[in-house]
């Protein structure tokens, strides 16, 4: 048995996942949107646009939320000032909960300027191309420290596998793209634009997909938590309806709305495949060592 | 500079009393659960059942029975171990656990904002949230009692000596001691647990005698540091969207010689 199996769950929750699937798409859209508008053409810059808004609304929903799952949210500021010592820094290089507080915050300075200089609707300059470059390096940071923050614990899954980093970047990479496919459209964005999302969200789906199956394989000495509900979510919610059906709808499009529109199918997918994160782990219960239990 | 403290608890001693439980409540006023209403556990003669917020200590009851007749009960008195490579303190991102002048590891409750990060990264499930507080806690080791010269609580109400408390360097002879007494009684399974400071999280200040295996105690058997994990898996996230980068730049390069065609 693994000895992740005698430790206690934390209760992250709704917020937690909401949050996890917030931040993914808002780092992934802002990824996007910065190597278009370093690399794309001038008829990008709707997508750029919406790229820069999602990341913008993303970062503040999550820094809502994150605060908002505390115990004692009037104490959030403790996590970037020392609270005894104020205004020193509060600042662990070791710890993701620490340095991700502070990717958040800049993260979301990044975007804010982002959106504002985009929506100013002129040629970008360098220093926003600067900003927009370092902004999306922080966006796929966002993105993935997420899955690192969970394997930096001692939970069962998140700390028996080094690749929910990975996997939680990839899938901020296909939601983010998802994400600017689906409001990228009514904010005018070209045809050829929208091609090249959905092939680079296609093969974000694919880089997800490995990843997911080096993740599940990492796994088999407990293979036991997917015996579960949240086994099954993650095979017909996470993997068919999230990732392999929307993949063919890439390579055939049929044109629909609902399930038949890819986009809604990817973010639906990184949405349960947080779900489906959280919940395996903390339904393994505290070992409880009575009748005759052992 | 004081000596690093901690306890001994040899639960070959341990009676179930629950007094240590009952004194760490007193003592620290920890609120009731479910408004002082006991709550049955209905599986075991144990109704507290694990260590949490308003828990610091908590004695476990092993009830390995086969038949009514055929089993034997084992009690172990469970609190914070206090380990001299903290997990607890390494994750904590507002700098609320620190390690005190007795070696302990000790929440601060003014400073912890709930995160609740140092749940997860305990090897042991010790932390747990106080919902009175909105924070995380756990044993002090009565801090407050050793700042003054006191004993702590548990180690006090103790009536069978199976919680001592004193310096770790003469608890580990004593453990020693008792070891080989009983093995020399024919107790061939007693062994000493977290006493090794060149063992796992270097040694834990709060280390037991048990007689099986620690897994039957509800003990990981090597318990670790979660920032084990950190390198490897940041490595990983960086190669995937090292990947992830690539690609798209491929895909906006074919997309231009694309348009140029």
């Amino acid at each position: 048995m693994s000895d992740t199996f005698f430790t206690a769950s934390p209760h992250w929750r709704w917020l937690i996942i909401l949050y996890f699937f917030v931040g993914g798409i808002a780092g992934g859209a802002y990824f996007v949107a910065a190597l278009l508008q370093w690399f794309g053409r001038p008829e990008d810059r709707p997508v750029i646009r919406t790229g820069y808004g999602l990341a913008f609304w993303g970062a503040i929903i999550s820094g809502t939320l994150l605060t908002l799952d505390l115990g004692r949210p009037l104490r959030f500021w403790h996590m970037l000032f020392q609270s005894e010592n104020f205004p020193s820094l509060m600042f662990k290089s070791w710890s993701p909960i620490s340095f991700g507080a502070w990717a958040i915050l800049l993260f979301g300075a990044c975007a804010a300027l982002s959106w504002w200089e985009e929506r100013r609707e002129r040629a970008p300059s360098l220093v926003a191309k600067l900003i927009a470059g370092l902004g999306g390096l922080f966006g796929f940071f966002v993105a993935g420290y997420t899955g690192v923050l969970l394997s930096v614990t001692n939970r069962p899954i998140w700390a028996d596998s080094p690749w929910l980093g990975a996997l939680f970047l990839a899938s901020g990479a296909s939601t983010g793209a998802a994400a600017l496919m689906l409001f990228g459209r009514r904010r005018g964005a070209s045809e050829t634009s929208i091609r090249w999302l959905e092939s680079f969200d296609a093969q974000a789906l694919m880089v997800e997909l490995v990843i997911l199956i080096v993740f599940i394989a990492s796994l088999w000495p407990i293979r036991q938590v997917w015996f579960s509900f949240w086994g099954f979510l993650l095979l017909v919610g996470v993997v068919l309806a999230g990732i392999l059906w929307p993949l063919r709808l890439h390579f055939r499009p049929s044109g629909g709305a609902g399930f038949r529109n890819p986009a809604l199918m990817v973010l639906l997918g990184g949405f349960l495949l947080r779900v489906v994160v959280l919940f395996a782990s903390n339904s393994v219960a505290l070992r409880h060592v009575a009748s005759g239990g052992g | 500079m004081p000596e690093a403290m901690g306890f001994f608890t040899d639960t070959t001693l341990c009676i179930g009393c629950k007094a240590c439980e009952v004194a760490c409540k007193n003592w620290n006023q920890l609120p009731a659960t479910n408004g002082g209403v006991t709550e049955m556990s209905g599986d075991s003669y144990d109704n507290t059942r694990k260590l949490d917020g308003t828990h610091w200590r908590h004695v476990k009851f092993i009830e390995q029975f086969d038949g009514p007749y055929n089993g034997r009960w084992l009690m172990m008195s469970d609190v914070c171990k206090h380990c001299v490579q903290a997990g607890c303190l390494e994750v904590c991102p507002t700098g609320a656990i620190i390690r005190t002048q007795f070696d302990t590891v000790v929440i601060q409750a003014d400073v912890c904002n709930g995160c609740r990060a140092c749940i997860a990264a305990c090897p042991f499930g010790v932390i747990d949230m106080n919902p009175a507080a909105g924070t995380a806690q756990k044993c002090t080791l009565c801090y407050d009692r050793m700042e003054v010269g006191l004993e702590p609580a548990c180690a006090k109400a103790c009536p069978t000596d199976s919680i001592q408390f004193g310096p770790i360097t003469e608890l580990r002879e004593r453990a020693n001691r008792r070891l080989v007494q009983l093995k020399a009684q024919g107790e061939k399974r007693a062994r000493l647990y977290g006493d090794d400071p060149n063992g796992p999280l270097g040694g834990l200040n709060s280390f037991y005698l048990l007689v099986d295996e620690p897994e039957v105690y509800g003990l990981p058997k090597d318990p670790k540091l979660p920032s084990r994990n950190l390198k490897q898996s940041g490595t990983f996230a960086t190669a995937s969207g090292a990947v992830l980068g690539l690609l798209a730049l491929v895909g906006l390069r074919k997309r231009r010689m694309d348009e140029m065609n």
